[in-house]
């Protein structure tokens, strides 16, 4: 059944990428398979545990040995404005005995355990590797669960060795679809409700749109899944529009909700100035065609000249200081064709953008924004060749993830981190604003020409 | 004398315990021109290796087998095989540490079988050495694994002294408590006496921070190779902390060098540290249920995790100070407590790494800092008793 699921999944009809292929290699699906030992990147549990983890009231229960939960709890930087209960790190802790002798008991022991001292609205079980692999039913537990004690438990099925950090996250969206969404109706529906997927509210960004969203009198009903309330998550299927961010994680999810509830959605990004406004215009587009005050067109419109006027504004004092400084982008890819077009408006030079996940829509633009210089468009830059770019003085600074971060910082160049890990909200007009302070900060602070500079005794 | 408690929970909230492949990992973290690689899916290497970065926040080279459904189901030898052969490609190592997990051993690989196997055929990783260990997580923690490590390193590399004369030297086998830090100054110490000290792993040498002139795959530094098979050659083991205790008896039966255990080396029991300075343990929580653990100056020792800790200063009434890595913070937020981090994982902070309790400096240090953590709290635990009044003044003063 995981099988059939994930096969699915792989073919998508929804994703842009998927399109863009031919009959023949669609059929092949789109996982890429590992090499040992040249392998990087988290596995399909990692994946689900990030796209459902920041449902903030929920138990997190990871049946599984040690390693799944003891060195990850708490490391995500998806924040809350309500329940802190998602921060504690569940785990059934498997032990040689519970390998012998299976770990169903010890799992539905767990889960009622959970229940009694947190009183939560819904437990979410994650199977593993090895809880797969001796045959554990996690499902079968669950339900078992779920009608003896009365609260909702949720079977993630995305043991780590099923694929990658990406499948991961679809798999996750199966879980939302065929066990939460829809199982609450709520009685307040508003013309005006939007869910947003594909949103964690790393380092807070939720809140760098989520007022754009209010000034024009729209409902965030549920965000999937930053910031979320179990209860908002399960009555969503009520929106009347879905915004799907990081597109390449949840578009099943949103593909199978429009099917299913006639919910319309669109792939944006609120990450660049004009993507930010993008997505506001077609939020309320979707909106308005299905019923919404039509002044929302109008009004979303002003909003967007004001913002946008405000933060070129505010971008104007940075030109000098950042003016003919050359960057590269090393992020995975995902939009980042509007992140280009941010700093190449303060005067910054990209000298390289990966796009590694990048549609084919997408990397077509970031073409044209780098001059049609394919040469800047890597796949995957080796860490060897980056340094050497870096030595070589053909990059000033690099944005990108904290697993690249040292390749940069032992080459003495600055660094910003713009994963999942990251300080900083970059998100929307604000955050594109903070993008470009932290990039001055970082690239004209002063501590680089010391380091730089050959020892007293060397000279 | 000490109660220890084993509750053996079926629910862990909030985990203190570390597997033990991720110890494992780190001990060849202070092997020279090393790469590990962990046999299992490619998950398992993420975890650890995130982990690592943000408790050094340092380059953590860190590989994996990549296992998927097939070859679990299959077996994992060829996964296992290619692995070694594209590290030997691309980093050129000289040591590659091949640590197992729980995937791989729940269906029952020969690791240490396959591995001899396939460096038979295959030239390419003759001149490497590779270090098998197994260390599955269902099984210990994170100081289990680098014990294991460290035994198996010296299983496979150490050697009998022979006709060679005896060096100047002192063998240290440093436990997974002391920071990089906390080797180089009892290095110092050692060499304060004239003598030589080799630590196995030598973490001081890797992970501390330096900038390296070119680009290097691998660790950045640590022991040598040869330095290891000299093992042999020196005049004294010194082993700490009692995890390290098979290790130093391995070496020993190996090439005949007498060792010696210390639990700590003066301060460097931050818990021991604190009962010498007359504090009062309100709450001890571990990992493992070891026999030593008895000897602690605490009513009970409860095997557990942090919620175990929560339950036990409830119950106490309070406390003062919390001694922890940084995963009690939530604990310490919600009741006020000022938190301590020590230990492994610090992600909060900096400096894990520098952080030094060893030695007559490093106790000093130590003392300062929780001496200075009281201050700043004072009478927490008592804001209701006889002691409060006066408290903030004497602070001050």
């Amino acid at each position: 059944m995981l099988k059939a699921k994930i096969q699915e999944l792989m073919q998508e009809p929804g994703c842009a990428t998927n399109q863009a292929k031919s009959d023949k290699d669609r059929k092949k699906g789109c996982g890429k398979s590992l090499v040992p030992g040249a392998a990087a990147g988290g596995c399909a549990f990692d994946g689900a545990k990030i796209a459902l983890q920041p449902i903030t009231d929920v138990v997190h229960l990871v049946h599984g040995p040690i390693a799944c939960e003891g060195n990850s709890w708490d490391g995500r930087n998806s924040w809350s404005t309500g329940s802190d209960l998602y921060r504690r790190g569940f785990t059934t802790d498997m032990t040689n005995l519970d390998i012998v002798a299976g770990g169903e008991k010890k799992l539905y022991k767990a889960i009622k355990q959970a229940i009694a001292r947190h009183n939560p609205p819904a437990v979410f079980v994650y199977q593993t590797c090895v809880g797969a692999l001796i045959g554990d039913d996690v499902d079968a537990v669950c339900r078992a669960a779920t009608e003896r004690l009365g609260t909702p438990v949720i079977p993630v099925n995305a043991p780590g060795f099923v694929g990658s950090k990406n499948l991961g996250n679809r798999l996750a969206g199966e879980a939302l679809f065929e066990h939460v969404i829809g199982t609450i109706e709520p009685t307040d529906c508003g013309p005006t409700d939007i869910n947003i997927l594909g949103e964690y509210n790393v380092a807070g960004e939720l809140d760098q749109f989520r007022p754009l969203l209010a000034k024009l009198g729209i409902r965030l009903r549920a965000s999937i899944t930053g910031d979320a309330r179990y209860r908002e998550v399960a009555a969503c299927h009520t929106a009347r529009a879905n915004m799907v961010l990081c597109s390449q994680a949840l578009i099943t999810l949103a593909r199978k909700m429009k099917e299913k509830w006639e919910i319309p959605y669109y792939e944006g990004s609120f990450y660049g100035i004009s993507d930010t406004s993008d997505s506001l215009r077609n939020i309320a587009r979707m909106l308005v065609e299905r019923g919404a005050d039509p002044t929302l067109t109008a009004r979303t419109e002003a909003l967007i000249a004001e913002e946008e006027a405000k933060t070129w504004a505010l971008l104007e004092q940075y030109k000098p200081r950042l003016a003919g400084k050359k960057v590269l982008l090393y992020t995975g890819g995902v939009k980042s064709w509007s992140v280009i077009q941010a700093l190449q408006e303060v005067g910054m030079e990209v000298v390289g953008s990966s796009v590694r996940k990048a549609t084919e829509a997408d990397k077509k633009k970031a073409l044209e924004r780098l001059g049609g210089d394919e040469e800047k468009l890597a796949d995957a830059i080796t860490p060897r060749d980056m340094y050497a770019m870096f030595k070589d003085g053909k990059a000033d600074m690099m944005l990108s993830g904290g697993r690249s971060q040292f390749v940069a910082l032992k080459a003495r160049t600055p660094w910003i981190d713009i994963n999942q890990e990251r300080h900083h909200g970059f998100a929307a007009y604000e955050g594109m604003v903070a993008l470009v302070r932290e990039i001055d900060l970082s690239i004209n602070n002063p501590i680089w020409a010391q380091v730089r500079a050959p020892a007293p005794w060397e000279v | 004398m000490a109660l220890i408690v084993d509750h053996n929970k079926a629910l862990s909230t909030s985990p203190l315990k570390v597997s033990a492949p991720l110890g494992a990992a780190l001990a060849f973290m202070g092997m020279k021109g090393c790469l590990p690689m962990f046999h299992g899916s490619q998950g398992c290497t993420a975890f650890a290796l995130v982990m690592m970065v943000r408790h050094f926040r340092e380059a953590i080279p860190l590989q994996t087998t990549a296992m998927n459904e097939i070859s679990t189901i299959l077996g994992g030898m060829d996964q296992v095989e290619q692995g070694l052969l594209n590290i030997a490609k691309r980093a050129k190592p000289e040591i590659i540490g091949l640590i197992s997990t729980a995937l791989t051993e729940t269906r029952g690989e020969d690791m240490a079988g396959d591995v001899k196997q396939i460096r038979a055929r295959n030239k390419e990783l003759h001149d490497i050495a590779v270090i098998d260990v197994s260390a599955p997580d269902f099984s210990g923690s994170l100081e289990t694994g680098w014990g294991k490590a460290v035994t198996a390193i010296i299983r496979q590399l150490a050697q009998p002294s022979g006709n060679q004369a005896k060096l100047n030297r002192v063998n240290l086998l440093p436990g997974v408590h002391m920071t990089p830090g906390d080797v180089e100054a009892i290095k110092d110490i050692i060499a304060d006496f004239g003598l030589e000290a080799v630590a196995l792993p030598d973490l001081s040498d890797s992970l501390d921070g330096h900038v390296p002139d070119a680009y290097t795959p691998t660790t950045l530094g640590g022991v040598g190779i040869s330095q290891v098979r000299e093992m042999g050659r020196a005049k004294l083991t010194i082993a700490i902390g009692e995890h390290m205790r098979i290790a130093a008896k391995t070496l020993e039966e190996k090439t005949g060098v007498p060792s010696l255990v210390l639990d700590r080396v003066s301060g460097l029991e931050a818990v021991d540290l604190a009962t010498d300075m007359g504090a009062t343990i309100a709450a001890a929580v571990t990992t493992q249920p070891l026999p030593m653990l008895g000897e602690l100056a605490a009513e009970r020792v409860i095997v557990g995790d942090f919620e175990d800790l929560e339950d036990q200063i409830l119950e106490a009434g309070g406390a003062d100070l919390i001694i922890a890595n940084s995963n009690a913070r939530q604990v310490a937020t919600r009741h006020g407590i000022p938190l301590f981090r020590a230990g492994f994982p610090v992600f909060d902070r900096l400096g894990a790494a520098h952080l030094t309790t060893a030695g007559y400096r490093g106790s000093r240090d130590l003392i300062t800092a929780l001496g200075n953590v009281l201050m700043e709290h004072p009478g927490h635990a008592h804001a209701q008793s006889e002691h409060s009044h006066g408290h903030s003044q004497a602070a001050a003063g």
